[in-house]
């Protein structure tokens, strides 16, 4: 394998991991926080051993998601320098704002919350855990603005070869932001939500202790579960609606869509092999019209389909790939302007039916346990477990869809062509040896694996634990015994 | 502007050794300074609620190395891309041990987190200290900022003397403060480890300051020397502000020497990347710099804050017989 590939595998590897850490840190962080408001304004126990049990998960996954952060904000440079010299003047901006101005903020506040408990007054104690769960989301609002201005740059002139920064604002008021800030913040809900409603699950299932506990958690994680849902569907329309005008190779790519269509149907499950942007040999179920719908709003307008795309991005951004030795086996070769259809076609396809999975969930366990019953067949605590990975795979596959289906642009060039900046994947990498990337794809990947491991265990380890588990013991002086 | 930066860079590159010197060096003494399980958990406690916020500072170096200069944040990252690597493995193992090591409550899941904990970061030290260094004295990049040669281009003699300078520094560092924040037995061994240790442990600081800047190292030998003194008649938050004099004295030193370049070019000076030449446009400098305007105060106050709720000395008798 190449540089490239390489870089890119590693991106991808670490990147999706991260994303594992950081939804589920976003959504337990606020709803811990509630727990806590409940718990500080009723003086209801219950509360107390809520914010405890979900806080100490919170933490376990909190730490994976910091030290993984770490790589990515360092990556940039190290793997793709090329691509750091070209938007520096923009994409960093963004992410100093996200360290200066939001992590500091979660990670002292943090380290507060957890050594915090005696020290502090009970409100001021409070006030921690909502600056942690409150920064967490201007993290993630100023990581999207980055990513949303590769997807779709705007507030820059193009000075020298390269975009110059002229307006922070429209950076970060970008609509391509305001749209994928809460689609993913409510996914990252999602996950959160079906963590609750799993585990809660099974543990009125096992009849653990406190069973008020895994009721009212069963109970909060199903209805954020049901708002989020309704959120994600509502601003990925959006989304989806911008991204037709924005990309519109990426969404023809998302529907496998070969040919212009008008109206354009949309397909819900295709039999055979969508690699080809020819459509031969594919047949697609689909719902008439519904694509159009999707796209423009409008039952009867049309969609324009790969093929009809193609000569649109030859003709705008070049037929072939600059002769330069830095592209290595590209250099003049002609550039594919189709992303890889399987990887976007299914990707679409399972991010949705993912979703749609965890949220129903939540709503069917709701109705399992009314009024105290509680199933009694092993189906019933393997399917709220087996649940719980259903989010986490939605939002993995939303990203690497989004993110593949953008190729061969790192930074895609905005159609409205008032900047004429865009860059392609290949020219991005910096000029390493394929050794240097091997070694840290494989020393990285390892070392994320055995992470997982740990966490995992530790999750568990925790989550049958149940409220003992984490209630501070006897011989808890009050001195900084809870952490370590 | 670009100045004004290159000093904001060199700024939070302070914050971080300072603040991250000291739990380098707590993790780095954990096996020398903790003699059981109980005694290693006061030494982790007295780091535990401020070493994530003390890391914080490494990432905002980074993210505002890009967003001002990313010339030099593009160069030096790809061409110390190994080191970097390792640097990070151990960033990730050691802030992973923090956390999970009394998770589990067996001696044998502690005792492989204490050596992650270790290892990590005698790593980390040295890691910050050979990128530091390469910065100072160079790399061969061409024109365009790429390394020309061999993926170990960054480990010469003057950066694994950066490495063990920043090691050192953070060994001293680091048992200053667990005298600063423990009491009983372990404060007064701490103590004396400093005392005992600075000789040895200081002098590649002091060389590669030699080696760079002459007569300029001078300072960080008088705030050292004073430092040590102060903890030598047992008075240990001078000390450690004394330290703190060291680190300052030493990064203005180290940039000092830097400017107006960030990264030289070993190859041919014409290629030595600039503070000029590597900076981002005056909008997007003006627009950092009334980020940091008003984000950096507000750090420092809520970060003091942290200092403060939790300026106890910690004994062992504040830890539960329990782990």
């Amino acid at each position: 394998m190449d540089v490239l590939e390489l870089a890119r595998w590693q991106f991808g590897i670490t990147t999706v991991y991260h994303f594992l850490m950081v939804p589920l840190t976003i959504g337990l962080s606020l709803l811990v926080a509630a727990m806590q408001t409940a718990w500080v304004r009723t003086g209801n126990e219950r509360y107390y051993k809520m914010t405890k049990f979900w806080g100490k998960l919170l933490l376990i996954n909190f730490a994976m998601g910091v030290v993984t952060g770490i790589v990515q904000e360092f990556q940039f440079g190290m793997a793709w320098s090329a691509y750091s010299r070209f938007v520096g003047d923009v994409f960093g901006a963004p992410l100093a704002m996200e360290g200066l101005v939001a992590f500091f903020v979660e990670s002292t506040f943090l380290g507060l919350w957890i050594f915090g408990w005696d020290k502090l007054p009970k409100k001021v104690h409070l006030a921690c855990a909502w600056a942690f769960s409150l920064a967490t989301m201007a993290s993630a609002y100023f990581i999207l603005a980055a990513n949303s201005w590769m997807q779709h740059p705007v507030g820059i002139v193009l000075d020298e070869g390269r975009p110059r920064l002229t307006s922070i604002w429209a950076v970060l008021t970008n609509n391509t932001t305001l749209a994928a800030f809460p689609h993913t913040i409510a996914g990252a809900f999602a996950v959160a939500a079906t963590f609750l409603v799993g585990i809660g699950a099974w543990h009125l299932w096992k009849k653990s202790d406190e069973t008020g506990v895994w009721r009212s958690s069963l109970k909060l994680g199903t209805w954020v579960g049901v708002v989020a849902f309704a959120v994600l569907a509502i601003s990925g329309d959006v989304q989806g609606k911008l991204m037709f005008q924005q990309q519109p190779m990426k969404m023809a790519a998302a529907e496998a869509l070969c040919h212009t269509e008008e109206p354009a149907a949309f397909s819900i499950f295709a039999i055979g092999d969508v690699t080809r942007p020819d459509c031969e040999n594919v047949k697609s179920i689909t719902v008439p019209a519904l694509l159009s719908f999707l796209a423009h709003n409008d039952f009867s307008s049309e969609v324009k389909g790969i093929q009809d795309l193609v000569p649109m991005y030859q003709e705008k951004y070049g037929t072939n790939y600059p002769v330069d030795e830095r592209l290595g086996e590209l250099s003049g070769k002609p550039i594919d302007y189709v992303p890889a259809l399987p990887v976007t076609y299914w990707g679409f396809r399972l991010m949705i039916g993912f979703g749609a999975i965890s949220a129903g969930l939540g709503l069917v366990m709701l109705w399992l346990t009314r009024g105290g019953r509680v199933p009694r067949g092993r189906w019933f605590p393997i399917t709220a477990l087996a649940g719980i990975a259903t989010p986490f795979l939605a939002n993995s596959f939303g990203w690497i869809f989004t993110e593949m289906g953008r190729q061969p642009f790192v930074v895609v060039p905005n159609p409205s062509g008032v900047d004429g900046v865009w860059m392609f994947t290949a020219q991005a990498v910096s000029a390493s040896t394929p050794g240097e990337i091997l070694t840290s794809l494989i020393a990285l990947t390892a070392v994320y694996g055995a992470l997982a491991c740990v966490e995992v265990y530790l999750i568990r380890k925790y989550v049958r634990g149940g409220v003992a588990g984490v209630m501070p013991g006897k011989t808890d002086d009050g001195a900084l015994a809870f952490a370590y | 502007m670009e100045t004004l930066w290159f000093c904001v860079i060199a700024l939070l590159w302070l914050g971080y050794l300072f603040l991250e010197g000291f739990d380098f060096g707590v993790g780095m003494l954990l096996p020398f300074l903790g003699r059981d399980n109980t005694e290693r958990r006061v030494m982790i406690n007295t780091i535990g609620p401020v070493w994530d916020g003390n890391e914080v500072w490494l990432l905002v170096a980074g993210g505002a190395t890009f967003a001002a200069f990313p010339g030099w944040y593009a160069a030096l990252f790809s061409a110390a891309y190994l080191p970097l690597t390792l640097f990070l493995l151990a960033l990730i193992g050691r802030g992973v041990a923090f956390e999970y090591r009394g998770k589990v409550d067996s001696a044998r899941w502690r005792k492989v987190w204490d050596t992650v904990i270790f290892v990590g970061s005698w790593v980390a030290a040295l890691g910050v200290g050979l990128i530091i260094a390469t910065t100072v004295t160079g790399l061969p990049i061409d024109a365009a900022g790429d390394r020309v040669g061999s993926p170990f281009a960054a480990i010469k003699w003057e950066t694994i003397l950066g490495a063990l300078a920043i090691a050192g520094y953070a060994l001293v560092h680091g048992a200053i403060f667990l005298a600063l924040k423990t009491e009983g037995e372990i404060r007064e061994r701490a103590r004396l480890m400093a005392l005992r240790m600075a000789p040895v442990a200081l002098l590649p600081l002091v060389a590669l300051l030699l080696y760079v800047a002459g007569v300029w190292a001078l300072p960080v030998l008088l705030f050292a020397g004073l430092a040590l003194w102060r903890l030598w008649v047992g008075r240990e938050g001078q000390s450690f502000a004394f330290m703190g004099l060291a680190v300052a004295a030493t990064v203005t030193v180290l940039f000092a020497s830097l400017y107006p370049n960030v990264l030289p070019s070993t190859l041919d000076p014409a290629y030595t990347l600039t503070v000029a030449g590597a900076a981002s446009s005056p909008y997007t400098l003006t627009v950092m710099t009334w980020v940091a305007a008003f984000g950096t105060p507000a750090v420092l106050i809520y970060q003091g804050w942290t200092y403060w709720v939790f300026r106890k000395r910690i004994g062992v008798q504040h830890i539960p017989a329990a782990h």
